[in-house]
């Protein structure tokens, strides 16, 4: 049995940026456990720039944004391991993981931090009739095909989702020199960034088809071809709406998925909605001193506030292995109300908290010029004119830690106020 | 015989995504009228999105000796828009050896733009 004081499993952002905050807030032996060849996760395929305004304010791409923190992270000292695949997480905080050079180890941690971050949602997931040919990928899976294994996934392409990750990759092919004949959205607005249907289809004249979904997937050895056909509003297709193409490959960007297996084996409580742990403010989850941030609690859109989520969480990691952790303090229920669809974290004990309380949520619909206001028992302790809220656009609120220790709310309820929803 | 050009802009400057109606008009200081945004940067936004549309490119290039077949690049800054296939056509020719520090120059000035590809991850040797 290996002994640390925080043990971070998963190296991509989230991981990272927890790794370098418990260390600098104290904590002796920190090591991070990653599965991949390399740190950096997923932000070793995200070629494209956008990444860092906050953290940084430039804009860098994935693998800038992720050298700067490996950097950071060398240069502290701090341990991982590679190609270290985590099987198992125990309450007792007792880590199995399995890697080619050293076998089956077993870790005793005083505090660990989940960063596993997500997975795609997968055909399966969406269930796509048709046959099952090669071709069909994950817009991820063809995204690390392309800019770091070095393979050209195919020539003419479908795209089924309009996220920010099938955009990316409708701009990627095309450059590439593949066809992308279309990009088809099941619901009514994209939920990608505008930034990113100007500048990655309309850039290169790449038609996008609102309120349409796949229903035929032709070929049985390689796709031969897809058919996409309109929904009605109860999403189901339209019979005389279809348009048939002739393509090699579909490319599926249809969602994420938090990936809580571990989560799960150490009976850690999920929220269903975000799919990730309820989580306190300390980013602590129902398993006193073990924590999780970023993609692994709920699906971020800027890797900015995954870094910052981290942060906190690696800190109060360090704080926790110190014993300067308020564990039995009282306890506020964050909760979401009318027109949002969760808020992070779930509790706050405001004992823990520095200077501010941050809560991340998402709104349900699109709203433009309405107010995003916080109530803490019916009392207003934050309220916000906002000119245009969406779902694809994390909400950040920040609430004065002084007045929650004052006012000491049993809840605090988050909710949309007047305005107009929008369908784009 | 000339009739004032009109052009559709979606502003892409913050998350709102403005629809930007960009007109002709002579008198004005940068000769162009920007109708249906809230804002000055994206005023600015549109006249440039129909006189001189820039972009920054991102893609990779070959590279051999490295843990990857594949490494990022990017433009240092933007490139006029018309030329994005251009480049793709140029650093596709470029091959590298490992080792790569993250920013080193792969294609100096593509194009007299003045604008240099660089390198967006180091990339050790690997035997």
């Amino acid at each position: 049995m290996q002994h640390y004081e925080v043990v971070i499993v998963g190296g991509g952002p989230a991981g990272l940026a927890a790794a370098i905050e418990a260390r600098k807030n104290g904590a002796q032996s920190v090591v991070v456990l990653e599965r991949d060849r390399e740190l950096g996760g997923i932000l070793q395929q995200c070629i494209h720039h956008g990444f860092g305004l906050v953290v940084f304010n430039e804009e860098l791409t994935g693998p800038e944004y992720a050298e700067r923190f490996i950097d950071e992270l060398m240069e502290l000292g701090i341990e991982y391991r590679l190609e270290t695949m985590v099987l198992e997480v125990n309450a007792d905080k007792t880590i199995r993981a399995i890697s080619p050079s050293d076998g089956m180890i077993e870790i005793q941690a005083k505090a660990i931090v989940l960063n596993m971050g997500c997975r795609e949602r997968t055909r399966g997931a969406i269930a796509i009739p048709g046959f099952r040919p090669a071709g069909v990928f994950s817009a991820g899976t063809a995204q690390r095909f392309v800019n770091m294994e070095g393979y050209m996934v195919g020539k003419r392409v479908v795209i089924l989702g309009s996220g920010d990750i099938g955009l990316i990759m409708a701009r990627r092919m095309a450059l590439e020199g593949a066809k992308v004949l279309a990009v088809a959205e099941i619901m009514p607005y994209s939920g990608g960034l505008t930034r990113n249907i100007v500048q990655c289809l309309h850039d290169y004249d790449i038609p996008l088809y609102l309120s349409h979904t796949i229903t035929e997937v032709r070929g049985k050895e390689r796709v031969e071809g897809v058919t996409i056909a309109e929904v009605d509003e109860n999403r189901k297709p339209m019979t005389g709406t279809e348009k048939h193409y002739d393509c090699d490959t579909l490319l599926l960007s249809v969602g994420l998925i938090p990936e809580n297996e571990l989560s799960r084996g150490a009976g850690i409580q999920l929220d269903p909605v975000t799919g990730g742990p309820i989580v306190n403010e300390a980013m602590e989850t129902s398993v006193p001193g073990i924590f999780a941030s970023g993609n692994v609690v709920h699906v971020h859109d800027l890797v900015d506030w995954v870094t910052e989520e981290s942060r906190r969480a690696g800190a109060y990691a360090a704080r926790y292995v110190q014993n300067k952790l308020v564990e039995d303090a009282s306890v506020i229920a964050s909760r979401p109300g009318d027109g949002i669809g969760y808020v992070v974290p779930h509790k706050v004990r405001p004992e823990n908290l520095n200077d501010k309380l941050a809560i991340f949520m998402r709104v349900k619909e699109v709203f433009h010029d309405a107010k995003l206001v916080v109530k803490a028992d019916g009392e207003v302790v934050y309220s916000r004119k906002k000119r245009h809220m969406a779902p694809g656009e994390m909400e950040i609120v920040q609430i004065d830690a002084q007045k929650l220790k004052d006012l000491k709310p049993a809840e605090l309820l988050v909710s949309v106020e007047g305005g107009e929803t929008v369908h784009v | 015989m000339y009739k004032p050009e009109e052009h559709n802009v979606i502003c892409t400057v913050c998350p709102i995504g403005c629809r930007l109606t960009v007109i002709r008009e002579e008198h004005e200081p940068d000769g162009y009228k920007v109708i249906g945004g809230v804002c000055k940067r994206g005023e600015k936004f549109g006249v440039k999105e129909v006189t001189n549309p820039t972009r920054t490119v991102t893609s990779t290039v070959a590279i051999e000796g490295g843990l990857l077949p594949r490494l990022p690049v990017r433009t240092e800054k933007d490139i006029p828009k018309h030329l994005n296939y251009e480049l793709m056509k140029l650093i596709n020719q470029v091959k590298l050896q490992a080792p790569v520090k993250i920013g080193e120059v792969v294609v100096a000035n593509v194009f007299d733009t003045g604008v240099n590809v660089i390198a967006t991850r180091s990339m050790r040797a690997v035997k």
